[in-house]
């Protein structure tokens, strides 16, 4: 891999180029499910190709092949070249990139457990046993389950002169029981939608999970759900499981912060961000309780955006987005830390594979945890409503307005449970929601969540991101617009 | 048929000769039958922002997806990689989890062949386009939205794919194609307008005009307004219509219907929707795009969705079809999935109402350019919940009277398709929401905005 990349980077300097970069993927994959005690999914897949990202004149452009022959690399090397020129026909200025050091390094994620040496018919009987148990509780209509294991090896060469080889496995898993009846179909997932839980972890993930013994409560709430009552509309505290809560800060911190987003790259597509270069250091996001940083370093959790270098080859930082509720810090590139007069990169910028230029994406940013025990988070309104996994989520496309349904909740007096509600939905203004934040449980309840679907750019990149958080409290929020109408 | 040209990605030949290696290593692994899927697509994209263009990439891939079939039982494994070796380990993987599984009796054998339906959709003069023909167009795209004191931001984006599929039967399909797209957002000080166009051809549209249109819009659109949300009479342009109308569709299928996932479980056949509503799969329209047969190789049939508002014809993979006594549509996703099928190339038929004349009839009402971020609120009531965006009008008195502060609506499908006043005729649209398709304008009566966002 490295031959090749570096043949493909010797091509490109010859070019008389300004800046290159050439990335080797190589990635393996494994897909597995169940549906009403079949198997559906029963897939694997293998891809080698590799990207080449050139500045001249100026400008960028890429180009990628899965033809790796000498003709293929230099057909590629040429036309990634020939990109680059034909885009200073729409010019305005030569991009700039801010500094950074050369780096030669070989990094592999942990994995205790290789997922790809576990047995597809050990992995497919922990589903179907799982899919039987959810089939048990009457009222069930439909059962699904799945994992996902993925292994990426990327060599990244640049003409800085780095030489940087990373070995990426993440594993997810989860399964969803729905109930179809009177004309209503409810749902419950576990640990999560979105085909559950992911991490950048090996098959250990799977066992931590504890899937088969949550199987028979999801169940059982997917049908309780039918004889529910619907959640009211109106103004209540609200309480956000950290699954929720994970969402919320992707949507609503995540996005935002994406300093392309705010310098107007994804303006046709993917939208801006209400976070213009003014407001940094001076807006109030959040409540004083709420602390955020976008970190890609394995200190920080095996996230979906956890690594040892971006794809451009900066290394994993930990940056604070939020300070004690004040805005701090953007994710950043080489080309935006330079356009926005600051040093370094925090190094974001990642690409779905070798087909794909990488863009500045989260890595995992993550609400930090409060002080509150669980009890105090749940316990400090007397009237208030406790919501559970994201059924539906929307934002507009620069960040403010956001509405999110989750799949089930629970009116709580002075934090105990007194009824179960059906179809909660709630909305609001970003700032003013996290402004609203009266409470964050501590570290005991925080769990890093994987966002595995993440989409952004033209061409869309659907990526995985990592989020940390801990159950929330929130004061005086809307609830139930979606069905008030 | 350009064949010469097609063959620059695959070719029909290329593809024949690799279905030989495939189908000798299956027979030395045991398979009792194999098929396998091939595609190659070399694509390109010119992006641009703040008047200049700031991504500019090209792409070249393909892809073998081997299936191999052993005692009722089936797997998949797929590879890019076209030498012998690789391809080998593509069908010993396929074999390998095929082996893990338990057999499922209702598992369909292989397709028989049949004639292979062609379509022509491959246009040579937009396989060619270079980087420099996509620039000199962004170009002059970007001159006439910051002539009008405005920033330019789109894409404008020419490839060619193939696809094929052949099986141990003696099955073969191929079909080429191209596709360009080109869209902008024009972006004033406090609005923005925004034009999408698809096509097999880039001849068939001009992005100058796109540039235009977008532009007026935002100029039309500055100093915005903001109106209490509410019910009010909309006017959807035909790249709304197919965000919002195009969530629907996967729940015509025969596997949402088993899974009672789909919002048509105990309405199928009785009137849901206006009587002005007639909804067709048609991947024949001249206006369509995408290939003529399924994951299985069935060639796709003509369905009648909706029938003077009333659901009448699903989608069918051909294992669901013998499960209920039906034909297969060719809709069905390669196995083994667990969606099973969908229909992929809508058209809805269209009236004769003009976009200007749906204006000039509303009293009160809101335009609409396009959704964002439409999601699911409630899966069998099918309210959706989303945002407007680049280009939302008041209209009193029959005219556009200024731009709007962009709302959240909650809407239900069949709720808006029964309140629909007007259609347009029916062209080609392309949104970012969901698939093209070929829709009319929309004027519909009591669409429920809820809430109204900052901008």
């Amino acid at each position: 891999m490295k031959q090749l990349a570096l043949q493909a980077l010797d091509l490109v300097l010859e070019a008389g180029i300004t800046y290159a970069d050439v990335r080797v993927i190589e990635s393996r994959e494994r897909e597995l499910s169940t549906k009403n005690g079949r198997p559906a999914q029963v897939s694997s897949a293998e891809s080698l190709g590799l990207g080449i990202r050139v500045l001249a004149s100026g400008c960028w452009g890429f180009a990628a092949t899965d033809d790796l022959s000498k003709a293929g690399i230099e057909a590629a090397a040429r036309l990634a070249v020939d990109v680059s020129r034909a885009s200073v026909l729409a010019k305005q200025r030569d991009i700039a990139l801010a500094p950074e050091d050369k780096y030669e390094a070989v990094w592999v994620s942990p994995c205790r457990i290789d997922p790809f040496s576990v047995s597809v018919e050990v992995q497919l009987g922990l589903l179907a046993e799982i899919d039987d148990e959810l089939r048990r509780t009457s009222g069930v209509t439909l059962a699904q389950t799945s994992m996902v294991f993925n292994r990426t090896r990327q060599m990244f060469v640049s003409s800085l002169g780095s030489v940087i080889d990373q070995t990426r496995t993440s594993s997810g898993a989860g399964y969803e029981a729905f109930s179809f009846r009177n004309d209503n179909i409810q749902k419950r997932s576990y640990p999560n939608s979105f085909g559950g839980q992911h991490q950048l972890k090996g098959y250990e993930l799977i066992e931590e999970l504890r899937l088969l013994a949550q199987a028979p409560r999801v169940a059982e709430e997917a049908v309780a759900l039918h004889t529910a009552d619907q959640c009211p509309e109106g103004r209540y505290d609200l309480i956000l499981d950290s699954s929720q809560i994970g969402l919320q800060v992707h949507e609503s911190i995540g996005h935002p912060i994406e300093l392309d987003r705010v310098l107007g790259s994804e303006a046709n597509y993917a939208g801006m961000s209400f976070l213009t270069l003014d407001k940094l250091n001076h807006l109030r996001y959040g409540s004083e309780i709420v602390n955020a940083v976008c970190d890609a370093r394995i200190e920080h959790g095996p996230g979906l955006g956890t690594f040892a270098f971006d794809d451009e080859g900066v290394p994993a930082q930990s940056a604070d987005i939020i300070r004690a509720g004040r805005f701090v810090g953007y994710m950043t590139s080489r080309e935006t830390a330079a356009a926005a007069g600051q040093q370094r990169s925090n190094g974001t910028m990642r690409a779905t594979g070798w087909s794909r230029i990488p863009l500045i994406r989260m890595t995992n940013v993550s609400l930090q945890p409060g002080e509150q025990t669980l009890d105090e988070v749940l316990g400090g309104a007397s009237d208030a409503i406790y919501m559970e996994t994201n059924r539906s989520w929307s934002i507009d496309d620069k960040r403010y307005n956001f509405q999110f349904g989750c799949e089930i909740a629970w009116e709580l007096r002075d934090g105990k449970r007194v009824r179960m509600l059906k179809n909660p939905t709630y909305s609001g203004i970003t700032t003013e929601f996290w402004n609203s934040c009266a409470a964050i449980a501590g570290k005991d309840h925080w769990t890093l969540w994987g966002v595995p679907n993440c989409g952004k750019g033209q061409p869309e990149q659907v990526i995985g991101t990592g989020h940390g958080a801990s159950p929330a409290r929130f004061h005086n929020v809307k609830v139930g617009a979606a069905y008030a109408g | 048929m350009p064949a010469d040209l097609a063959a620059q990605v695959l070719s029909m030949d290329r593809c024949r000769e690799l279905f030989g290696v495939v189908e000798l290593a299956a027979k030395s692994f045991g398979a009792e039958g194999v098929e396998a899927l091939f595609g190659a697509h070399r694509d390109a994209l010119t992006r641009f922002a703040n008047n200049a263009i700031h991504q500019n990439v090209a792409e070249q891939a393909q892809w073998l997806s081997v299936r191999v079939v052993l005692d009722h039982r089936t797997a998949r494994a797929t590879t890019n990689r076209f030498d012998a070796d690789s391809i080998r380990r593509a069908v010993e993987q396929s074999v390998a989890l095929a082996r893990s599984v338990a057999p499922d009796a209702d598992l369909s054998p292989l397709l028989q062949p049949s004639a292979a339906p062609t379509i022509q959709r491959f246009d040579p003069d937009t396989a060619d386009a270079t980087p420099r023909d996509r620039a000199q167009a962004v170009a002059e795209a970007i001159r006439l939205v910051s002539e009008a004191g405005q920033t330019a931001a789109g894409i404008y984006s020419t490839g060619q794919t193939a696809e094929a599929i052949l099986n141990s039967e003696g099955l073969a399909a191929w079909h080429p194609e191209t596709l360009a797209q080109f869209s902008i957002t024009a972006i004033a000080e406090d609005s923005s307008g925004w034009a999408k166009a698809s096509a097999v051809a880039r001849r068939d549209f001009d992005p100058c005009d796109l540039a235009r249109s977008a532009s007026r819009k935002a100029r039309l659109s500055r100093n915005p307004r903001e109106i209490p949300p509410g019910r009010y009479t909309v006017v959807l342009e035909p790249a709304a219509v197919l965000d919002f109308v195009g969530q629907m569709f996967g729940d015509f299928s025969a596997t949402a219907m088993h899974d009672q996932r789909s919002f048509l479980t105990d309405r199928l056949g009785t009137k849901l929707f206006g009587e002005n509503i007639q909804i067709f799969d048609d991947a024949a329209h001249p206006l369509q795009a995408g290939v003529p047969f399924d994951g299985e190789g069935v060639p796709r049939r003509k369905l009648t969705l909706v029938d003077a508002g009333v659901p009448r014809e699903l989608t069918y993979s051909r294992s669901n079809a013998r499960r209920d006594g039906v034909e297969p549509t060719g809709h069905g996703f390669p196995l083994p999935n667990e969606i099973g099928e969908a229909p992929l190339n809508i058209v809805i038929a269209g009236g004769s109402t003009s976009i200007e004349q749906m204006i000039a009839s509303t009293e009160r009402g809101i335009l609409v350019t396009r959704f964002w971020y439409i999601r699911e609120v409630d899966p069998y009531e099918k309210i959706l919940t989303g945002m407007t965006r680049d280009g939302t009008f008041l209209i009193e008195d029959g005219r556009l009277v200024c731009g709007l502060r962009n709302f959240r609506f909650n809407q239900g499908i069949i709720e808006l398709l029964n309140n629909v006043e007007s259609l347009s005729p029916s062209a080609r649209a392309s949104g970012e929401e969901t698939f093209d398709m070929v829709v009319p304008a929309m004027k519909a009566r009591d669409f429920n905005f809820t809430e109204v966002t900052r901008f």
